[in-house]
């Protein structure tokens, strides 16, 4: 018979109560890790959706998101004609401001080329863009509707397909047009100006302005070696998908470093103390008992076995239960993405397992000192 | 029934001490005991309140340490002015039996499993432990409630399970202090006439602590404690030697 089970079985509602409460403690750190992952992969959603080996943005620059990057339409053709080269794309990106069903919408505008790199290809609902003017494709967390016009600049654009999860790096949503839209949307000027500059003779400026070119190497070349050429020859920088990923992330994971491992430590400290006084606790209530068992001649090995493994049965229930509950608000009932790995899981268990076995010394030597004498008295 | 070997010594104890505190608060709860018991005796422990009764018994049964003397168990040298085993629990587990005033049952624990915990401490297979366990319980009259809590239990209950649990390693050597204190008459008689049998059949010892006037003859010696100081040292009554 297992004398920690027992026991527990003994005042089970109390230990399920404890469990309970510790598990909300640890589903909070469990939460901090998931939110971590989930800022890395809200990150490098929209780069991983686009899918390309390279990016070809503004010389000396390290665009499009990092920084501003603008180059020439045609950059997209010249690299095209490359014959190490399989596939290009070029896109725009912006922010723009939108009021809808009275809900003000701070939206990322993707332009791409129809049918080239760059298009979003998974689609949870609709279609792809067909006529090359004011379609769009929104995510789902904009909350627009398939058929549902907004009004972005001076036209009127109608949602025809739905992606998921793909945000920027500051978690904002994101709709996808053509190029051309978005060429217009971000450097045709409102009519007034316009005819403002047009009576003072000014030239407009060109628009066949491109942010940053996407392409995919062909499968017999080098990623790294596609890049070199185009480094060299075409005076463009250019940066691999990787690179764009590391870009990204490190930003985010330099922060979630200072702010979530500071949180992440902190808490382990608050629960390993919860935990200690749980169990020094649970010990001293049942003093007399283990008192009782030394006297008939228990070894201190089935003392501390005891202790332990109630110490370590809470532990794991708690954490069970914690990561069942974040589990569940990762389905998409968090504000934020929650993103939970099985390696963070189980990296996490490990602390908890360690923080239940040192909480435990606690109550194992108040037990251990006991007398057995003591189980006579009072 | 098999014949018993010769009577031996159990217990041997010389010159035992035992105080509390220091300085003004010091108590002697037991100053100077020497007594023998042997094998196949039941021995009644008399004495008023404070005298020391409950002390001796957790002396001999080393739950608590004594301040000076000498003790021999079951033919080993335990204590000589300190303890000379580091595994006293050991030395409970399989030589002594103990019968408290009040239960101390586990709490957590059913009736069965009160009794198996210190036959799974001694190691035995789990089946051994509580077919034995049940045997034990039925023997005391307390089967039928072998799957109750100890909180279900009434107090004559209670106490015989906690018989059981004493005599659930076959002691050498079993200490009552106020056995039948939580019985009533027919009760105590019962379990009197118990300790009786065990003493003879497996050759133990039993030195059993009593207010219970009712109990006075059953003893094969008797023990006055006054003070600390054994009042009367026991050889007006010698077992009987039982002869082959
Ligand atoms: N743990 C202890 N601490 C201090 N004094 C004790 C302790 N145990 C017993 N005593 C004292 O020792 C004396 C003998 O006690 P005890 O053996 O319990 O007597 P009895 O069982 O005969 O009533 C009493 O004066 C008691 O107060
Ligand atoms: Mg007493």
């Amino acid at each position: 018979m297992n004398l920690a089970w027992r026991d527990i079985r003994h005042k089970l509602g109390r230990f399920v109560l404890t469990c309970l409460g510790l598990s909300l403690l640890m589903a909070v750190v469990i939460t901090m890790a998931a939110m971590n992952r989930g800022q890395i992969e809200d990150a490098t959603a929209l780069v991983r959706s686009i899918g390309a080996d390279l990016w070809v943005v503004e010389s000396g620059t390290h665009g499009p998101f990092s920084e501003s990057s603008r180059i020439p339409g045609d950059t997209r053709e010249m690299i095209m004609r490359m014959e190490s080269v399989e596939q290009a794309g070029a896109i725009t990106l912006q922010t723009v401001q939108a009021a809808h069903a009275g809900r003000k919408l701070r939206l990322q505008v993707v332009g791409f080329e129809p049918g080239r790199l760059g298009e979003p290809v998974k689609l949870i609902a609709g279609r792809p863009i067909t006529r090359s003017h004011f379609e769009l494709i929104a995510d789902k967390q904009t909350r627009l509707q398939l058929g549902e016009t907004v009004r972005l600049g001076r036209d009127d654009f109608t949602v025809v397909g739905v992606t998921s999860g793909i945000v920027t790096l500051s978690g904002d949503s994101i709709v996808f047009m053509s190029l051309k839209d978005a060429q217009d949307l971000q450097f045709q000027q409102a009519p007034p100006s316009a005819r403002r500059d047009a009576a003072r003779g000014q030239q407009r400026s060109p628009v066949d302005l491109v942010n940053a070119v996407v392409a995919r190497a062909s499968p017999w070349v080098s990623t790294d070696e596609v890049a070199e050429t185009i480094r060299r020859w075409k005076h463009l920088s250019v940066l691999t998908d990787e690179e764009q990923n590391q870009l990204l992330t490190r930003t985010v994971i330099e922060r979630a470093r200072k702010q979530l491992g500071t949180y992440m430590a902190i808490l382990t400290v608050v629960s390993a103390v919860i935990i200690a006084l749980i169990i020094y606790t649970m010990t001293m209530e049942k003093i007399r008992e283990i008192a009782m068992l030394k006297l008939i001649g228990a070894p201190d090995r089935t003392i501390v076995g005891l202790i332990l493994q109630q110490a370590l049965l809470m532990g794991a229930l708690s954490f069970g239960a914690g990561t069942a509950l974040v589990y569940t608000l990762a389905q998409g009932l968090f504000v934020r993405r929650l993103v939970v790995l099985p390696t963070d899981i189980a990296m996490l268990f490990g602390v908890v397992v360690l923080v239940c076995l040192v909480a435990s010394l606690l109550g194992v030597r108040a037990a251990l000192r006991v007398d057995p004498a003591r189980a006579l008295t009072g | 029934m098999d014949i018993s070997p010769a009577t031996r010594p159990l217990v041997e104890i010389k010159g035992i001490c035992k105080h509390f505190g220091e300085g003004p608060t010091r108590v002697d709860a037991l100053r100077d005991v020497t007594m023998t018991l042997w094998s196949g005796e039941v021995v009644g422990l008399l004495g008023p309140s404070g005298s020391g009764k409950t002390t001796l018994l957790n002396a001999i049964g080393a739950i608590i340490e004594p301040n000076g003397g000498w003790m021999k168990l079951d033919g080993e040298v335990v204590y000589d002015n300190r303890w000379l085993r580091s595994d006293l629990r050991r030395l409970r587990l399989e030589k002594i039996g103990f019968i408290f005033q009040t239960h101390n049952l586990l709490p957590f624990l059913n009736a069965t499993d009160n009794v198996a915990v210190v036959l799974q401490l001694a190691g035995r297979p789990r089946e051994e432990c509580i077919r034995r366990s049940v045997e034990l319980l039925e023997y005391l009259e307390v089967g039928h409630r072998k799957d109750s809590m100890p909180s279900q239990l009434s107090g004559g209950e209670a106490q015989r399970v906690a018989i059981a649990r004493a005599l659930a390693n076959r002691p050498r050597i079993i200490l009552a202090d106020e056995p039948t204190a939580a019985l009533d008459s027919v009760r105590a008689e019962i379990v009197m006439d118990l300790l009786r049998k065990l003493a003879v059949e497996q050759q133990a010892t039993i030195i059993a602590v009593t207010h219970d006037d009712k109990i006075f003859g059953r003893f094969d010696r008797i023990f006055k404690l006054r003070d600390g100081r054994l009042e009367d040292d026991g050889k007006a009554a010698e077992p009987d030697v039982v002869s082959p």
